[in-house]
C-alpha cells in the first residue's frame, strides 16, 4: 500500500509541474532577457533606468500616460535615483494644470516633484480619439498587467516585422510577432539613433527597448529592491528561528517516549 | 478533564476567576490533553488560526488606505503600493495570505478526510469547518473584487450572474446584489462592507469549531478513541504548541517566499488593468483555490444545472459523516478507502487544472469525468466501501505500538504481518 | 548529576534564544503595522506651497491652506507694527519680540500657522481684546503679532518656515 501512495504522490507532483505551460497558441513566446532585476537579490541598473526615463519622455509620453507616478519617485532610492536638483528640473520642464485660483480659474505652472506625471491627453476618450480609436494603455503598472512581464514588453518593442504573405493589415494596424493575435495599433516608434542619450550610450533599437522596459519594470514595482532586500533578511531570520524552535521541540519531546 | 479542578493561587486571581473564568479557560487550553501521536498534518489548525489573524490585521490596516469607489479603488491600491509606509508589504501579505489560507485549509480538509475526523462524535466540528470554508470562499471572492481591476470586475460579473440561473427570481436577485443594472459602484461599496464583515463571522465560527473540538478531543492518526488524560496524551503546552510553532515557521518561510520574491505569481496579470465594463478579458479564470468548482460549473452545458451541481459539490460535504458507513475512522486501517482517497485527491487536482484551461475539447471531457467521479466518490464509493471493506486490525491503544515501532505506517505494516 | 545539569542548561539556552529571537521578529512585524499610519510619501511631498500676496492691501490678511491647515498671511499697517512692538514682554504668557516673528526688512508681513495653540481651532481675525485674533472655542486672545495674551492657549501662534521670492 505504501508503494501505491508514493507513486500517487509522484503523479501529483508531475501534475503540478505541468500546469503552467499549456496556454494560448497564437503568439510567439517572448524573448527571455537576463534582466538585472531578476532573481532573489536582483536590483535595477540605475544608468539603464535613467536612459529608460529619457526614452519614455522623448518617445512614449506623447501617447501613454503614467498617472500613478510622481516626479519625486525619480529621485527615490531603488529607482533611477536622479539627484534632487535633477528631479526638480525634470518636474519643472512640464506644464502642470493647477487650480482653481482665487478667481476660480485653472492655471498652468511649472511642475513640482510632488506632481504626478503629466498625461498627454485629458482623459481616456481623448487618448483613444487621438490614436485611431485605440487607447494607449497607462504605463504605470503595464509590466505587471501583461503576462510575460518585462520580457513581453521588450519583445513587442523589438518584434515588429513585415506581415507574412497572406496577412493583410488595415490602415493603422501593424504586424508584431509577439503581440497576442500578432496585430498591434502602436506603430514601431523606435529606430537606431533615435535618441541622443545623455550618458553617450549608442541608442540602438535593442538598447532603447531594454532601457525603457527596465524603466517600466521599475515603474510597476518601485518597491522591488526593498522587497528583495527585506525578503532575504526575513528568510534568513525565519531559517534561524525555525532551527532554534526545531531543536527546542526535539528537546521538549525527548521528555516522553514518542518521536516528534 | 483537569480544568474543573483549577483554582488560582492568588486571592485576586481567584476573585476575578470566580466572576469571569478566563484563568480556568487558560488552564484548560494549556493542559488540554492531546493525543501524542498527532503528525504534522495536524499542525494546520494552528496554521489556519495564524492565517485568519494575519488576514484580519493586514486587512484592517489596508482598509485605512483603501477607497471603495469605482473611480478611485484601483488608484487607491496603487497609492498603497507606492506611497503608504510598508504598504506594498502589507498588501502583498494580504493578497498572498488568501492563497496561503486556502492552501492550509485544503490540507486541513483532506487530513480530515484521510483520518476520518468528520465521523462521530465530531460531525458538528466538521459542519462548522465547512461553514468556515464557505465563508472563506465568499470573503476571498469579495476581496478579489476590491482592487477593481479587470479580473475583479469580470469575476464579480460572472459570480453574481450565477444567481440569475435561479428560475423566476434569479434576475431580481442579481440586480439586488448589484444595486445597479450591472456590477457598478454600489456593488463595489457593499462588497467592501461585506468583505470587512465576513472575517469576523469566520472568527466566531472558529471559536465554535475549537469549542466543539474540545468536547470529544482531537482525533488522531490511529483514529481510535483514547482516554484523557492518559499515557496516550500530552498536555497541549508545551508539546503541541512547540510543534505547531515549528510547522508554522516552515509555513511562513514558504509564505515569505511568495510575498517577497514572486508576489504576483498566484494572481492574474489582467487584474492590473483597471476595470473596463466594455471589454472582457480573453481568458477569464477565478483564483486557483476556486478552480475545481469552476470546472464543475463549466462541465454542465445547462446554466441552472451547472450552478446546482457546483453548489452541490460543496453541500454534499455537509452530509459526509452520514454517507460514510465505515466504523473505522483512520484510512491507515482502510486499505480500499485509502486508494479511493488518493483518487479523490488526484480528481480534485485535475478539476483544478482543467478549471484553468479553456472549456473545450479534451479539457471538457476531463472536467466531466472528474465531476462524475467527485460525486460518485461521496454518493457511491463511501457508503459501499464502508460496508464491504475488510479493514486492518486496529490497535487497542496508541502507546503500545508507538513504543515499539514509532510512526504509524510501520505500525500498520507490523499489524498486517501479524495477521 | 552534572550531566543532567548540563542538559538543563542547554535546554534553557535554547528556549531563551527561541523566545528572544521570536520576540525580535514579532517586534519587527509590529513596526510596519504602526508606521503605515504615519504620513505617507505623497503627504510628505506636499511640504511646500506658493502664495501670491501681491493683491493683499495693508491692514488686510488672506488665509491659505498648507498641509491641511490654514496659514494666515497678514499685511500689517505701520500702526499695527508699532502697537505690536510697544508691548511690554513681561505682560506676555509666552514672551517673544515681534521682530523674532517676522522677516527682517519685511516687517509688515506676518505669516503664521492659523491654529490656536490650545486645542487646534482656527482663531477669528480682528476679534478679541488685543486687536488681533480671538479663538471662539475656549476664548484665547492673540495680539497683532499672533502672540497669546489671555486665555488657555499656552504659546504664541506658530511661525512656519517661509521665504519671499520674486
Amino acid at each position: 500500500m505504501k508503494k501505491f501512495n508514493l507513486s500517487i504522490n509522484k503523479i501529483i507532483i508531475v501534475l503540478f509541474l505541468s500546469i503552467k505551460p499549456l496556454y494560448s497558441a497564437e503568439m510567439t513566446d517572448p524573448i527571455k532577457v537576463d534582466w538585472s532585476f531578476k532573481g532573489l537579490t536582483g536590483t535595477f541598473d540605475r544608468a539603464s533606468l535613467q536612459r529608460g526615463f529619457q526614452v519614455y519622455k522623448e518617445v512614449c509620453s506623447s501617447c501613454h500616460s503614467m498617472q500613478y507616478l510622481s516626479y519625486r519617485n525619480l529621485g527615490e532610492s531603488g529607482g533611477p535615483e536622479f539627484s534632487e536638483a535633477e528631479v526638480k528640473a525634470i518636474a519643472a520642464s512640464f506644464e502642470v494644470t493647477d487650480g482653481p485660483d482665487s478667481q476660480g480659474e485653472m492655471f498652468t505652472r511649472p511642475g513640482r516633484p510632488s506632481d504626478t506625471f503629466v498625461s498627454p491627453h485629458p482623459n481616456k476618450e481623448a487618448a483613444a480619439a487621438a490614436n485611431g480609436g485605440a487607447y494607449p494603455p497607462d504605463m504605470s503598472v503595464l509590466v505587471k498587467a501583461r503576462k510575460g512581464g518585462a520580457n513581453y514588453i521588450y519583445s513587442v518593442l523589438v518584434g515588429y516585422e513585415d506581415p507574412p504573405p497572406g496577412v493583410t493589415l488595415d490602415q493603422g494596424v501593424y504586424y508584431n510577432k509577439y503581440m497576442i493575435g500578432n496585430k498591434i495599433k502602436m506603430p514601431n516608434n523606435l529606430e537606431d539613433g533615435l535618441i541622443e542619450y545623455a550618458d553617450g550610450t549608442v541608442s540602438t533599437v535593442d538598447q532603447m527597448a531594454k532601457d525603457v522596459t527596465t524603466f517600466l519594470a521599475w515603474a510597476a514595482e518601485p518597491e522591488l529592491e526593498e522587497r528583495h532586500r527585506t525578503g532575504v533578511k526575513v528568510i534568513i531570520y525565519l531559517l534561524l528561528l525555525t532551527t532554534l524552535v526545531y531543536l527546542s521541540m526535539k528537546k521538549i519531546w525527548s521528555r516522553i517516549d514518542t518521536e516528534v | 478533564m483537569s480544568d474543573q479542578e483549577y483554582i488560582p493561587k492568588s486571592k485576586a486571581a481567584k476573585w476575578f476567576n470566580d466572576r469571569l473564568p478566563l484563568l480556568t479557560l487558560g488552564a484548560h487550553l494549556t493542559d488540554y490533553p492531546t493525543p501524542k501521536n498527532l503528525n504534522y498534518w495536524w499542525t494546520f489548525g494552528g496554521i489556519l488560526t495564524f492565517c485568519l489573524i494575519t488576514q484580519i490585521v493586514t486587512g484592517i490596516v489596508l482598509a485605512m488606505h483603501y477607497v471603495a469607489h469605482a473611480d478611485l479603488a484601483f488608484g487607491s491600491v496603487e497609492h498603497i503600493m507606492r506611497n503608504v509606509n510598508y504598504g506594498w508589504l502589507i498588501r502583498y501579505i494580504h493578497s498572498n495570505g488568501a492563497s496561503m489560507f486556502f492552501l492550509a485549509v485544503y490540507i486541513h480538509i483532506f487530513r480530515s478526510l484521510f483520518y476520518g475526523s468528520y465521523k462521530s462524535p465530531r460531525e458538528i466540528i466538521w459542519i462548522l469547518g465547512l461553514m468556515i470554508y464557505l465563508l472563506m470562499m465568499a470573503a476571498a471572492f469579495l476581496g478579489y473584487v476590491l482592487p477593481w481591476g479587470q479580473m475583479s470586475f469580470w469575476g464579480a460579473t460572472v459570480i453574481t450572474n450565477l444567481f440569475s440561473a435561479i428560475p423566476l427570481v434569479g434576475e431580481s436577485i442579481t440586480t439586488w446584489l448589484w444595486g445597479a443594472y450591472s456590477v457598478d459602484n454600489p456593488t463595489l461599496n457593499r462588497f467592501f462592507s461585506l468583505h470587512y464583515l465576513f472575517p469576523f463571522l469566520i472568527l466566531g465560527l472558529v471559536v465554535l469549531h475549537i469549542w466543539a473540538l474540545h468536547i470529544p478531543g482531537n482525533n488522531n492518526p490511529v483514529g481510535i478513541d483514547i482516554k484523557k488524560p492518559s499515557k496516550d496524551t500530552v498536555p497541549f503546552h508545551p508539546y503541541i504548541t512547540i510543534k505547531d510553532a515549528f510547522a508554522l515557521l516552515v509555513f511562513m518561510i514558504i509564505f515569505a517566499g511568495f510575498v517577497f520574491f514572486t508576489p504576483n505569481v498566484l494572481g492574474h496579470s489582467d487584474n492590473y488593468i483597471p476595470a473596463n465594463p466594455l471589454v472582457t478579458p480573453a481568458h477569464i479564470v477565478p483564483e486557483w483555490y476556486l478552480l475545481p468548482f469552476y470546472a464543475i460549473l463549466r462541465s454542465v452545458p445547462d446554466k441552472l444545472g451547472g450552478v446546482i451541481l457546483m453548489f452541490s459539490a460543496i453541500f454534499i460535504l455537509f452530509i459526509l459523516p452520514w454517507l460514510d458507513t465505515s466504523k473505522v475512522r483512520s484510512a491507515v486501517f482502510r486499505p480500499i478507502y485509502r486508494q479511493f482517497f488518493w483518487i479523490l485527491v488526484i480528481d480534485v487536482l485535475m478539476l483544478g487544472y482543467v478549471g484553468a484551461m479553456p472549456a473545450e475539447g479534451v479539457y471538457l471531457v476531463l472536467a466531466r469525468v472528474g465531476t462524475i467521479y467527485y460525486f460518485l466518490h461521496f454518493i457511491v464509493v463511501l457508503p459501499v466501501v464502508g460496508l464491504l471493506e475488510k479493514t486492518d486490525p486496529i490497535p487497542m491503544s496508541i502507546s503500545e505500538p508507538v513504543m515499539t515501532g514509532g510512526a504509524e505506517p510501520s505500525l500498520a505494516r507490523k499489524l498486517n504481518e501479524k495477521v | 548529576m552534572s550531566k543532567e545539569e548540563k542538559k538543563v542548561n542547554r535546554r534553557d539556552f535554547l528556549f531563551t534564544a527561541s523566545y528572544t529571537i521570536g520576540a525580535v521578529g514579532v517586534g519587527a512585524v509590529i513596526w510596519p503595522m504602526i508606521d503605515q499610519m504615519n504620513p505617507d510619501k505623497a503627504q510628505q511631498a506636499l511640504a511646500t506651497t506658493e502664495v501670491d500676496i501681491s493683491q493683499v492691501e495693508p491692514g488686510k490678511s488672506i488665509t491659505v491652506l498648507w498641509r491641511g491647515k490654514p496659514i494666515f498671511v497678514k499685511r500689517r499697517t505701520p500702526g499695527e507694527i508699532q502697537e505690536a512692538r510697544a508691548v511690554n514682554l513681561d505682560d506676555l504668557p509666552d514672551p517673544q519680540n515681534d521682530e523674532e516673528r517676522v522677516k527682517e526688512g519685511k516687517d509688515e508681513w506676518l505669516v503664521m500657522l492659523g491654529v490656536c495653540t490650545h486645542l487646534g481651532c482656527v482663531p477669528l481675525k480682528d476679534k478679541g481684546d488685543y486687536n488681533g485674533w480671538f479663538c471662539p472655542c475656549h476664548g484665547s486672545h492673540y495680539d497683532v503679532s499672533g502672540r497669546v495674551r489671555k486665555g488657555p492657549a499656552p504659546t504664541n501662534m506658530e511661525i512656519p518656515k517661509f521665504e519671499f521670492f520674486r
